[in-house]
């Protein structure tokens, strides 16, 4: 990835003569090269468990980067270990769906026989982490496996976990998703022969066609709003950056981590190609050469399905410097995270890629005007993108007919919890709550609250149940759609372990950057517990709560710490915690 | 950035591009990068003819300087002499910045005007963002310079032996002004050797430990009839005073001002008392006039300030209001609506030309002057790290964890040579001394090149090694040039 080092100054054993005299490098040099940190890092990590001070120096001389500068990049990644680890480490989800599906049990028995988290036993190791993004399955299991391939296993038992600490190379176990095979996952496959068959790559066909104002006039009219959580209208975007000039990206935001959120990876999983194709049109309507799939490191199914899927993509022709005899040049690059939530979150994903820490940055400048490298960048995320192809060739307008007044065209909800059938499920913009549980089989139990759009959503009770899920009902139920998340508790859940979980993972996630987060996400974490565990004075601790709630909300420089505190709040509306006894 | 060092320091490490000369070479790399602007017909012309005098004398003079003269004198490879020639000249804004491995040296400002001729060639002189930038090791050493603490200067710099300016100080302070220039500070002791100086009175400087060749400073210093130290601490040199005045911390327990490296004059405010006895420098100055026979009025820092103004036009324009309230003020500031001067010798591109026009100098390559031969083979320089000043008087104190201690940094190769490893202690010795100190193995170095910090003197006194030859025009003394031996300590 780095080379070979040219002089002692980069790392090289032997010190030639030019090296007494001369030497190149620097800041200039560092800022070409500085974005193969963080895949250096990952590489050492991949190949021996952990990242020693040895490493670390080298990786700084051979970027290069400042010692210091490296070792915040690497320790802002919980996938990352700036400590000695064992060669297997198993990340086992202790996060909100798996807890609702009972998995607390699993923990303590994996207590029971592993040692409290973080004891090393035959050259393994079981950690506690935040969602994996397997939420149908009830429990889940990520496995960091140094010189193999990192495994994931859900649902996961105890046995499974001992065992897959104890093999040199462990393989995956993963349950297939339940899902509808509708517009947004009508083609499965992992061959780009089948892919074509399906009708695969006629999208990029036609979009050459029209040109790119043509896609973006029916990106515009088709009313797409982006599907990750911020709802921004896709045209406007899309028009942003097809007015600037010189270098351009186009992003695909891959780093699903919203707990509850899952239907990224089966799309990537199930159609790797239709997201090439997807991101491929997008670059082409905008002027950009260069595409980045920034794909969260838990993924490692989905990660090596979309690199196979661009290799050949590539040798077919689909990319590179002449798409289908158009002139037009593009190709695309994935990236993996390394464990760091607030990485979904746009800006800070750029830094990412660009190997800074993840931290968010200031908006204004948007994106669109100064995105990944300072230049003008489409990021979209992926079910946005999935949509892409079908609208370029229906057409904006049939698109459009689709849905209801703010919302149009299908989309998957995310059903686990408490429901019979937890998976995937698409539907047209316009169905209710209660009819999205209905096609996950029904609630397994009575429902005590659904969690809407993930820890960064709202909790709603059975009033709210009818309420279509729509950008705009849901507005006017002062709530946000978020990423599509729909997740069932029954009356037998511990809401209150639940609820602080939620301000746990704020607490874990929070990058630090800015104090009302930093600071406002441990506090309401700990507020939450001693309400759980503490004395009496439960109305100085609402007021608190009231507080940090405010100071988050108002104060806070990204996404991550104005929605800390929502979940929390439609608990304790709801009635769901912080009722006195 | 390009760092000339003949170390590979920490800032370079920054730098796009080290050049990493050998000790003393520097006139010979400016001289090179000279000539290579001028044959590759980089120079400013409309500048060179309008604002400058003595071009052609200056080309014909660095001639024989070829990229490849170059690199046999300074051990840069000729390309990378090349690349600093070209991107220098090129370059919209560039500035020429230096510290002390330009000036302490034997041919100190003859290292500075190699450096001058650069800028006067590429127009890079007296406009925003380009320039020449000494920069300072500390936060009011061009304050010092400003109220005329140099042996030819008044307040402001203007001349002693201007006869105008002499008789203006001489009107405000009812006393007589020598029209002679005085002596620098290694003038000083050349004088206290001859026996023509017998009595000192040393405010704020530790010259028995900053001395070269210390061994010599001190004996001076012993030597004398009478020694005044006016310090902070109670340094070395304070330690062999008759009497010692504790003075207060100039930014903390003083009000006043300083002037950073950019001539901005900033308010320097008292926020603590001073500990014990220790007094203002203006009331321990004001209480030893008066028991010299003066009459003295007590006085603020601002009533002596504003006396400066009436004396020093440059800083006429600065009332502590103003500084105050713009956050300082760069001199020149002439009268109260001026805004201060952002960058030096605009008038170079004036036209016409208010004064004659900037002359070219001639300066040639010498050696320096302690030569390394068989016996003494190994260039020794000496320097700063990060978290120290100078003899360590104000820093010794505190712990830091990226504090080195007294150590001789070689490189792995020399180490190799010489079978030491890190830590153990080695004898270096030169013309003047010897020194017992354990090695530190820096990748920074190369064979034939080692450093030592100047700040530890109570562990390792580097300065028993240097030598006191120092540059006539400047005074400075060459710190950065000793040849040593460097030899494994046999037997314990």
């Amino acid at each position: 990835m780095l080379g070979l080092p040219d002089s002692v100054w980069a790392g090289a054993d032997k010190r030639s003569p030019a090296d007494d005299h001369v030497a190149y490098g620097g800041f200039h040099a560092s800022q070409d090269r500085r974005h193969l940190l963080l895949p250096t890092l990952h590489a050492v990590q991949d190949d021996i468990g952990w990242v020693s001070h040895g490493a670390l120096n080298y990786i700084s001389q051979r970027v290069p980067v400042s010692p210091a500068e490296a070792f915040g990049v690497a320790t802002f990644y919980d996938l990352i270990a700036t400590e000695q680890a064992p060669p297997r480490v198993a990340h086992v989800c202790d996060d909100i769906a798996c807890k609702a599906a009972g998995v607390d049990r699993l923990l303590d028995d994996l207590s029971d026989r592993l040692g409290d988290a973080g004891t090393v036993v035959n050259g393994g190791m079981w950690k506690r982490s935040p969602c994996l993004g397997q939420c149908e399955k009830g429990s889940a299991a990520f496995v960091q496996v140094a010189g193999a391939q990192n495994v994931v296993l859900a649902p996961v038992s105890v046995e499974q976990v001992v065992d897959v600490l104890s093999v040199a190379t462990p393989a995956s176990s993963v349950a297939p998703t339940p899902r509808s095979d509708t517009t947004l996952l009508n083609i499965a496959t992992t061959s780009l022969e089948d892919f074509r068959a399906a009708g695969g790559y006629h999208a990029l066909a036609h979009a050459i066609t029209i040109g790119p104002g043509g896609v973006r006039d029916h990106i515009d009219t088709s009313g797409l709003r982006g599907r990750g959580g911020a709802a921004f209208p896709a045209g406007i975007k899309w028009n942003a950056v097809a007015a600037e000039d010189g270098q351009k990206y186009v992003i695909c935001n891959a780093d699903e981590s919203e707990p509850g959120t899952f239907k990224d990876r089966v799309l990537m999983e199930a159609n790797p190609f239709g997201l090439i194709e997807a991101l491929t049109i997008a670059g082409f309507a905008v002027g950009a050469t260069v595409g980045y799939i920034y794909i969260r490191g838990e993924y490692p199914s989905a990660h090596s399905r979309l690199s196979a899927a661009l290799i050949e993509a590539r040798s077919a022709g689909f990319l590179g410097n002449d798409l289908l005899g158009s002139g037009f040049e593009f190709d695309i690059e994935v990236r993996r995270g390394a464990g760091a939530y607030i990485c979904g979150e746009e800006t800070a994903l750029f830094n990412s890629i660009e190997g800074f820490r993840g931290e968010p940055r200031q908006k204004p400048p948007f994106p669109t005007q100064a995105g990944l490298f300072g230049r003008p960048t489409l990021i979209n995320n992926v079910e946005s993108l999935m949509n892409v192809p079908s609208i370029v060739l229906g057409g904006g307008e049939a698109f459009a007919s689709i849905g209801t007044g703010d919302s149009k065209g299908p989309k998957l909800f995310c059903l686990s919890g408490n429901v019979v059938n937890p998976g995937v499920f698409e539907v047209p913009f316009g169905a209710t709550t209660r009819e999205l549980i209905d096609l996950a089989g029904g609630a397994d139990g009575d429902i005590a609250a659904v969690l809407i759009g993930g820890a960064a959503g709202s909790f709603i009770g059975e009033d709210d149940l009818d309420v279509p899920l729509t950008f705009e009902d849901t507005r006017a139920l002062n709530i946000g759609l978020g990423s599509g998340v729909v997740l069932v508790f029954n009356t037998e859940t511990d809401m209150a372990d639940i609820v602080s979980r939620i301000a746990e993972f704020f607490a874990h996630e929070s990058c630090g950057l800015c104090v009302p987060c930093r600071v406002g996400t441990v506090r309401q974490k700990e507020t939450l517990l001693s309400i759980r565990f503490g004395d009496g004075d439960i109305v100085g601790k609402l007021e608190l709560l009231s507080d940090l709630d405010e100071v988050l909300r108002e104060a806070s420089i990204c996404g991550l710490g104005q929605a800390a505190s929502v979940a929390v709040q439609s608990a304790l509306e709801l009635g769901l915690i912080g009722v006195p006894e | 950035m390009y760092t000339v060092d003949p170390r590979r320091s920490e800032s370079a490490e920054w730098a796009d591009i080290w050049l990493g000369i050998d000790v003393g070479s520097d006139i010979a790399l400016s001289n090179a990068v000279a000539r290579e602007i001028i044959h590759a017909g980089l120079v400013n012309t409309e500048f060179v003819t309008h604002s400058t005098s003595g071009f052609d004398e200056f080309a014909a003079h660095v001639e024989p300087c070829t990229l490849e003269w170059g690199e046999k004198i300074t051990g840069v490879p000729a390309e990378a002499i090349r690349s600093l020639a070209h991107d220098y000249a090129k370059a919209p804004t560039a500035q020429l910045c230096w510290t002390l491995g330009i000036t302490e040296h034997h041919n100190a400002t003859d290292n500075v005007v190699s450096l001058i001729n650069l800028a006067l060639l590429t127009g890079h002189v007296g406009r925003y963002g380009s320039g020449l930038v000494p920069i300072r090791g500390q936060n009011n050493v061009q304050g010092g310079g400003d109220m005329g603490s140099l042996p030819n200067k008044l307040p402001g710099f203007q001349d002693v032996t201007d006869d105008e300016a002499r008789h203006k100080f001489e009107q405000t302070w009812g006393t007589t002004v020598p029209a002679e220039p005085g002596w620098h500070v290694t003038q000083m002791f050349d004088a206290m050797e001859r026996g023509e100086l017998h009595a000192m009175y040393i405010i704020g400087e530790n010259p028995a430990q900053s001395e070269a060749d210390t061994g010599r400073a001190i004996e001076l210093l012993e030597g004398l009839d009478h020694l005044v130290v006016q310090d902070i601490f109670l340094t070395k040199t304070a330690a062999m005073a008759d009497v010692v005045f504790p003075a207060a911390v100039g930014w903390s327990e003083t009000e006043g001002t300083a002037t950073s490296s950019e001539r901005r004059v900033q308010r320097i405010r008292k926020a603590v008392e001073p500990p014990g006895d220790a007094l203002d420098d203006i009331e321990i100055l004001t209480m030893l006039a008066n028991e010299l026979g003066n009459e003295w009025a007590d006085q603020t820092a601002e009533q002596v300030w504003d006396e400066l103004r009436t004396l020093s036009p440059m800083h006429a324009g600065m009332s502590y209001a103003r500084l105050e309230e713009l956050g300082g003020l760069q001199w020149p500031c002439p009268t109260e609506d001026h805004p201060g001067t952002l960058f030096l010798h605009a008038w170079l591109w004036e036209d016409p030309m208010p004064r004659d026009p900037a002359a070219f100098s001639l300066v040639d390559w010498v050696p320096p002057i302690d030569p390394l031969d068989d016996e003494f083979p190994v260039r020794l320089t000496t320097g700063r790290r990060l978290d120290a000043y100078n003899t360590g008087v104000q820093s010794g104190g505190y712990r830091s964890p990226i504090r080195k201690g007294a150590v001789i940094d070689i490189s792995p190769e020399e180490a190799a040579s010489l079978d030491v490893t890190e830590g153990e202690l080695v004898e270096v010795s030169s013309r003047r001394g010897t020194i017992e100190v354990p090695v530190r193995i820096s990748h920074g170095l190369r064979r034939g090149l080692v450093f030592m910090a100047i700040h530890s003197p109570d562990d390792v006194d580097v300065n028993t090694l240097t030598l006191d030859a120092w540059d006539p025009k400047s005074g400075t003394a060459e710190f950065k040039a000793t040849a040593v031996r460097i030899d494994k300590m046999t037997g314990n």
